[in-house]
């Protein structure tokens, strides 16, 4: 557990970035700190390796505070990713995979083998080992620079908008990647973002803080939406906030009818079209038993006859779901 | 001809100490202006006098610094230290600006990582910076060599000069191979020195040679 207790933080120009901020970050979940420019994202995160030293109050890790050793040591032992990734522009890939093991002296074998397995880990191919940053494109260096901060497998890992500078699409798959990785590494992850989108996919706890460095909510993401705190939070999250909130409830208890005769099925089983009046339509989005209550509202909705297909885990269809029966589960 | 199968001798030994009093202020001129730089960077209210300070030296006439040197710093007048010195004041002169541009030209999201994986100052500087601000410093270092080379010559005036010595020799006797002979060797050592630093670069920057980004 990283613990924040009246933590300030004030610039030598006077700028208070953070105010008596006082949190704790449980151990093996995400916590995302989110807020607008300037509220002191940044500037939080970075007390935890120190990279910028608090002013007054107390930061510690598991009961022990920080300031207790030396920082270049407590660095060794925390990941962090930084937005442009911040790759060594004149070490390879694999180098800079290697970096902190090296700095901690691992011998050379265990290293590169430990640098290799972690590229294949976070989803790049082992040949662009050899390469450099440069001849990388923003979504493969940031996978790097999450590489990087895994080498030396830190209890922490601290991720400053790490995604923020690729495009919609490799932010999704990046997002989902992290999620995945998570399930296996069990890291302690503080995520900053300024997207209240990307909090709540990928928050276990979101912490939402507003200019002047004040923490104004901390709560799991289905409480943020449900209930928030106050004005600010309810507009920080935005107008759709109801419909956001459907991520967090499950299409389990969906009153699925059966698969009507309309439903073409292709040859590996799964839907390949609606047929209506001599044509044949695309299905639209399908969904799954376990996946949210939004995304059984997404199939319903891209449906060309408003039904959407729930399918099993081989892509066969269980059943469908209107805007009827939906409904009855949003109208409890 | 025969003038040079004559005196291959003292060409030879004339060419070594052209090289010896062009070299070794380069190298101190780096060994000065890296740390300098550096220290440069650090308070960065420091840069701006600093390159202003090696323009003002730089433009010192070198004939000038040859001669006044000597009393300022109580030399023989006839020491190899004083064309030394002097060229490593034109040397860190010149350098100063390139290694603090050199050292700027890191980007700070690297440094920020660099910082935050746990490299310590001293291991960042040698390891991080330093190595990125190399094509940066080396223009600076082969302009230095080139100037360098050419000025050894000018040594010649009061008494140490390497190949300028054959000038010497040549105007004293009036007599033309000498001269020839200094001329070509110091153009051909300046054109060599020049092809070591780019190979030496070559080899301490494959990075910088990549080819264009892939795409994902
Ligand atoms: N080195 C500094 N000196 C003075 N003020 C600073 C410094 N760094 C940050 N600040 C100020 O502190 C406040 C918080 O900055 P911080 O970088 O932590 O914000 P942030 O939430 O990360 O913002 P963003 O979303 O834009 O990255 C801002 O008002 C900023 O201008
Ligand atoms: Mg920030």
């Amino acid at each position: 557990m990283i613990e924040f207790e009246s933590v300030t933080k004030q610039y030598p120009d006077g700028t208070v970035a953070v105010d008596t901020l006082s949190l704790r970050i449980p151990s093996n979940e995400i916590t995302v700190f989110v807020g607008p420019s300037g509220c002191g994202k940044t500037t939080s995160l970075r007390m935890i390796n120190r990279t910028i030293e608090r002013t007054s109050g107390r930061i510690s890790i598991d009961g022990e505070d920080i300031n207790a050793g030396d920082p270049v040591t407590l660095r060794r032992g925390i990941g962090y990713v930084i937005q442009h990734a911040g790759l060594f522009p004149h070490k390879t890939v694999v180098d800079n995979v290697a970096t902190v093991p090296k700095l901690l002296g691992w011998d050379k074998r265990k290293t590169r083998a430990t640098a290799m397995e972690l590229l294949e880990r976070v989803g790049l191919d082992p040949k662009l080992a050899e390469r450099y940053p440069a001849q990388l494109s923003g979504g493969q260096q940031q996978r790097v620079g999450v590489a990087r901060a895994l080498a030396a497998d830190p209890k922490i890992m601290l991720m400053d908008e790490p995604f923020s500078a690729v495009d919609p699409v490799v932010r999704h798959q990046l997002q989902e990647e992290l999620l995945r990785l998570q399930r296996d590494i069990g890291k302690t992850i503080v995520f900053v973002t300024h997207d209240i989108d990307e909090a709540i996919k990928l928050g276990d706890n979101v912490a939402v803080l507003r200019v002047g460095g004040k923490l104004a909510q901390f709560a799991p993401p289905a409480e943020l939406l449900a209930k928030p705190a106050d004005e600010f939070v309810e507009g920080f999250i935005g107008q759709d906030r109801g419909y956001r909130a459907l991520t967090f409830v499950t299409a389990e208890n969906l009153p699925l009818g059966p698969v009507p005769a309309d439903l073409a099925i292709g040859a590996d089983g799964k839907p390949a079209g609606w047929r209506k009046d001599g044509d044949t339509l695309p299905v639209g989005a399908v969904f799954q038993r376990g996946d949210s209550l939004r995304a059984a509202m997404d199939s319903v909705l891209t449906s060309p006859i408003g039904q959407g297909v729930c399918v099993d885990e081989a892509g066969k269809p269980v059943g469908v779901i209107d805007y009827t029966g939906l409904t009855g589960v949003l109208r409890p | 001809m025969r003038w040079v199968d004559d005196n291959s001798l003292l060409i030879w030994e004339q060419l070594r100490e052209h090289l010896y009093l062009a070299l070794i202020p380069m190298v101190l001129g780096l060994l000065i202006s890296v740390p300098l730089g550096y220290v440069a960077t650090r308070y960065s209210w420091l840069a701006n006098p600093l390159v202003a300070l090696g323009g003002v030296l730089y433009s010192l006439p070198s004939i000038a610094l040859f001669i006044v040197l000597p009393a300022l710093i109580g030399t023989k007048v006839l020491s190899a230290a004083n064309i030394i010195i002097a060229l490593t004041i034109y040397a860190v002169s010149l350098l100063i600006r390139n290694v603090i541009d050199g050292l700027r030209s890191v980007p700070e999201e690297v440094l920020q990582a660099a910082v935050s994986v746990g490299y310590g100052t001293l291991r960042r500087v040698m390891t991080i910076d330093l190595p990125i601000a190399v094509p940066v410093i080396f223009a600076g270092l082969r302009v230095v060599t080139v100037a360098n080379i050419s000025m050894v010559s000018v040594g010649a005036i009061i008494g140490i000069g390497g190949l300028g010595e054959l000038f010497t020799l040549g105007f004293q006797q009036d007599f033309l191979t000498p001269i020839v002979v200094g001329v070509v060797l110091s153009l051909a050592l300046a054109l060599l020195a020049d092809v070591a630093l780019v190979g030496l670069q070559r080899v301490l920057t494959p990075w910088a040679r990549v080819n264009t980004p892939k795409e994902a």
